[in-house]
């Protein structure tokens, strides 16, 4: 196997409060092979969009790294000054966010802003960037890109905007993309070119993805893997069709089941009673027992870490406790 | 077969969204309409779902809103139990229409005075009936629709901020069936709710209508939200419902071009790795439309006709249609 891009290592964020530290991010570990679609799912305040900004670099004050190393082809991130960050995102690392509106400069021409990226990382000329730039458009899909280069933002709908949002974080074909939610402020119709659009870029150039999302439907199309996150951490990885049609952890399986689907007919959907906690009122142990329907005493008391289960890793002492009797 | 309880017919809304009159004095620009609602008909049985579909834009909230009163028709007529809305919300009758009717809004964080305890929120639409007798008889009331949408008659002391959510949505469910109302528009209910609050929230509002007899129009862009709730699907495109029919045809033999791209066009848990064919372009602006079938610069089945002909919304066995090609039977 080879090595992974990016190594994360018992990542942990916290957000220093009048009223005490929150940690928002606790014990994240994973890996994104060079190549791979890593998804992130999870529900509002699960703490996806954090990992997200972590990894880039752009944690919002008073947000901070409190402990743990994020690894990115075997050179240590986390620790890095702004600046030195600023020229890894971007060259090495791109991102992509929700909104397409906030993420362009509506005062500059979309072809200034690809042309500004693309000199920044990459040894062009003026000439050969705006080359470029009308190529990036073209590769993403918007028609007469030699004219829309000179048009601005608001000249753009939402769908053409994600794909110039696209464009600029492939200019300096990154190894890595980070997407957040890129197709949530999307209609369907339109989601679907973008996700597609999205899969074969980074086909093309080989860039990983880590796809962060709360839809199950893209990340069951889109990924390799994926991450289920409960409030501040992870609670199953594995391959993308094992978490969906053979969830370990209880959350899972209770997520998966209120989803509906095109292709049953139920009554009623399966529901997880309750709602995910604050972060400054998530319980002792596993921050999902109170909600789930298998716990039991260990689950008040200690905190489950992630072990192997089946083709997963899951952090559930039910699993624990099997492999226990096992062994 | 009984009357249907609402029966729209020919609804149209036209929003004037020219430039101020100065603007268009000296910089000789023409008034601007938007023709968000374009010749909608439907009618919804009682204590059925009719759900309308479509993308941003295409006038499912308009419908709505019109439904309930909020706007007034530019054309056509709502009729609900038999009375013409429009007609009759200005006349002293229309109070009593008014509490048949009921809305829930998209935004559980806007929708919510946040000023307000929840007593006052889903006790104002009691007071302004005059539905109770007194603060005590108040107090129960509010209790009881609490609980009956599964929150604890502990809350009425507490503000909206307390609340999460699929709580708040709640909240504005007990608020809408205060009144016992008979139809409720449900504009969006659960896309500002994550997955597993949007599944206890549309639990209970099937448990509902179950229980009362409720009769719900839903406006959702989710087409598996709307599989999962409805009894009919209209699937609305640029002002205009392009296909009406019963749930199960609907899912199984879309007729209409564009119901077929939507299907095609969700993402499903099911369909791991499968290569979709994404739909070419994009919702046309709507201050201009195209011509013809307003689909058509997107239709992979369009023709001549389709460019220059609106077409007419036909019953083709039981589905309702408007779209040349079906009805020509080239599809």
């Amino acid at each position: 196997m080879t090595a992974p891009l990016l190594e994360v290592r018992h990542l942990r964020v916290e957000f220093p409060t009048r009223r005490g530290t929150l940690l928002a991010l606790d014990d994240i570990s994973f890996d994104i092979a060079p190549g791979e679609i890593l998804g992130v799912v999870g529900e509002s305040g699960a703490g996806k969009s954090l990992t997200g900004a972590a990894i880039i670099g752009l944690l919002d004050p008073p947000g901070r790294i409190a402990g743990g190393e994020i690894h990115f082809e075997g050179r240590r991130i986390d620790q890095l000054g702004a600046e030195d960050m600023r020229r890894i995102r971007g060259r090495h690392i791109g991102a992509i966010f929700q909104d397409p509106l906030t993420s362009l400069n509506p005062l500059y021409t979309v072809g200034r802003q690809l042309i500004e990226t693309i000199t920044t990382h990459l040894p062009m000329n003026q000439q050969q960037a705006r080359e470029r730039a009308i190529e990036l458009l073209e590769q993403t899909g918007i028609p007469a890109a030699a004219v829309r280069v000179d048009q601005y933002p608001h000249q753009f709908s939402g769908g053409m905007r994600q794909r110039v949002v696209i464009a600029l974080a492939l200019a300096a074909k990154p190894k890595l993309i980070v997407a957040d939610e890129p197709t949530t402020a999307l209609d369907v119709s339109i989601q679907a070119q973008i996700i597609s659009l999205l899969k074969n870029l980074c086909k093309e150039q080989g860039a990983a993805v880590m796809l962060v999302t709360h839809d199950m439907g893209v990340i069951a199309e889109t990924c390799d893997r994926v991450a289920v996150m409960y409030a501040g951490r992870i609670v199953e990885i594995g391959p993308v069709l094992d978490v969906i049609h053979r969830p370990a952890h209880p959350y899972t399986v209770g997520l998966m089941g209120s989803i509906p689907t095109m292709d049953e007919d139920r009554e009623r959907l399966a529901q997880i009673d309750g709602s995910m906690p604050r972060l400054n009122q998530v319980p002792l142990g596993c921050a999902y027992n109170p909600r789930c329907p298998n716990a039991f005493e260990r689950c008040r008391s200690e905190r489950p870490d992630l072990i192997d289960a089946g083709a997963t890793r899951v952090a559930c002492w039910l699993h624990t406790e099997t492999q226990e009797r096992r062994s | 077969m009984s009357s249907p309880l609402v029966e729209v017919k020919d609804l149209a809304k036209i929003f004037d969204v020219s430039a101020p009159w100065l603007n268009r004095l000296v910089e000789r620009k023409p008034r601007l309409y938007v023709h968000a609602v374009d010749g909608v008909s439907f009618t919804i049985e009682r204590g059925k779902t009719l759900a309308l579909v479509g993308e941003s834009g295409c006038g499912k909230s308009t419908v709505a809103r019109l439904l309930v009163g909020l706007y007034k028709p530019d054309r056509g007529v709502v009729s609900f139990d038999g009375v013409d809305i429009a007609a009759t919300l200005a006349t002293p009758a229309g109070r009593a229409l008014r509490r048949r009717t009921q809305m829930i809004f998209q935004d559980p964080y806007a929708s919510l005075n946040p000023r307000w305890k929840v007593q006052d929120i889903v006790g104002e639409p009691l007071l302004e009936h005059g539905m109770v007798n007194g603060s005590d008889d108040l107090r129960q009331r509010v209790v009881d629709l609490l609980e009956s949408v599964g929150l604890s008659g502990a809350d009425v002391g507490k503000f909206p901020h307390q609340f999460s959510g699929g709580q708040r949505q709640r909240i504005s469910i007990a608020r809408a069936l205060a009144t016992q109302p008979e139809f409720l528009v449900c504009d969006e209910p659960t896309s500002a709710l994550d997955v597993s609050v949007q599944a206890q929230v549309l639990n209970i509002m099937k448990d509902l209508q179950r229980e009362r007899g409720l009769t719900y129009l839903f406006i959702s862009h989710n087409l598996a939200v709307v599989r999962h709730v409805a009894d009919q699907v209209g699937v609305m495109y640029l002002g205009r419902v392009v296909e009406l029919s019963e749930k199960g045809d609907l899912f199984d033999r879309p007729r209409h071009p564009y119901t077929r791209m939507l299907l095609d066009a969700i993402p499903d848990i099911h369909m791991t790795g499968r290569a979709r064919t994404p739909v070419r372009g994009e919702v046309p602006n709507p201050l201009n439309p195209p011509s013809g079938c307003s689909f058509h610069p997107r239709c992979p089945h369009a023709n001549t006709r389709c460019k220059t002909d609106t077409p007419e919304f036909i019953d083709l066995h039981g589905i309702k249609v408007a779209c040349h090609a079906v009805q020509e039977g080239r599809i």
